[in-house]
């Protein structure tokens, strides 16, 4: 019988390395198109990681949030822009070895950090969510809805805002087209378009002779 | 077993691969957005290890509001990117230079 804490592991570092693997491959692909589904492979395996951290709303609102409207939001714009290739491309040997340099660079530093707080490591205990006896999104809504309600609203306002500005500057105003204006159309005042007029009602004489032409 | 060291090299180690896109696509402006995201991600994983590790649901509440913040960035973007395509025909960043920054 395999140990449940080996399997995690070896979980763990499989959904790390699909991770890290598709990451290079997003700043490393030719093609933008691929690079955005290289992203979407990033997205998903580090929400089954997130899964291992028992994190499972934020695990599954990365991948219908990001995965679902984000990364289509990417392919949409990508494929709409046409894009040559090979004038992107260029200078990417130009500047492969300072960025190589700087990211290696910030990599040690970092790891060597983390190699000194992991003297006393930490191993995950139990589940803080399943030691209060609810679920992971029971726990995240509690404290989202009662200590943290104020920075919810606001970002429902920055969402909203984000929409607004997006349609705005999106939005296409094209010279010499012709649409109707709303606003102009429901401020009209009634009395000014028709003009009722009080008159005396008058019969026509008719000539009997033009009425005998039209009958036969 | 899993530490909480495991976590944060794997957000170490998405940060600088991102900071490497940053610097490698120096021309297409789409590539630099997907880098954003991925240095998002790596802060977002970390913030997780340490909400789990620490039993603290502070962690996973600010992953929340980072993934909403990053959400409305990208739209923006991507609209600035559409719009900047539409009036110059280009994404490369070393022609958009209109500013003389």
């Amino acid at each position: 019988m395999i140990d449940p804490n080996l399997f995690q592991l070896v979980c763990f570092y499989a959904f790390s390395a699909v991770t890290v693997l598709a990451a290079l491959s997003v700043i490393l692909l030719r093609n933008s198109v691929h690079a955005v589904l290289a992203l979407v492979l990033t997205f998903f395996s580090t929400a089954c990681v997130w899964l291992l951290a028992e994190a499972e709303f934020l695990a599954i609102a990365l991948i219908v949030v990001y995965v679902g409207a984000v990364m289509v939001l990417f392919l949409f714009v990508v494929m709409m822009l046409d894009i040559k290739q090979e004038q992107v491309r260029e200078g990417f040997i130009r500047y492969l070895p300072v960025g190589l340099v700087v990211a290696l660079v910030m990599l040690v530093e970092m790891l060597a950090l983390i190699g000194v707080r992991a003297m006393h490591a930490v191993s995950m205990g139990a589940d803080p969510a399943a030691a209060a006896g609810v679920s992971n999104t029971a726990w995240l809504g509690t404290a989202l809805y009662t200590q943290y309600l104020l920075p919810f609203e606001v970002a429902a306002l920055i969402l909203t805002v984000g929409v607004i500005a997006a349609v705005a500057l999106t939005l296409r105003h094209r010279t010499g087209s012709r649409h109707q204006s709303a606003g102009q159309q429901v401020g009209i005042d009634p009395s000014r378009r028709v003009r009722v007029v009080k008159m005396a009602a008058v019969r026509a004489e008719e000539p009997e002779a033009v009425q005998e032409e039209t009958r036969t | 077993m899993i530490t909480l060291s495991h976590y944060i090299v794997l957000g170490a180690v998405l940060f600088c691969i991102a900071v490497a896109g940053l610097f490698i696509n120096r021309k297409n402006v789409i590539v630099l957005l997907m880098a954003i995201e991925l240095m998002l991600l790596a802060v977002n994983t970390n913030f997780v290890a340490f909400s789990r590790f620490l039993g603290d649901v502070s962690g996973q509440v600010f992953v929340f509001f980072i993934l909403t913040v990053a959400a409305a960035e990208s739209a923006i973007g991507l609209a600035i990117l559409v719009l900047l395509f539409r009036n110059r025909s280009t994404i490369n960043i070393a022609e958009i230079d209109s500013m003389k920054g």
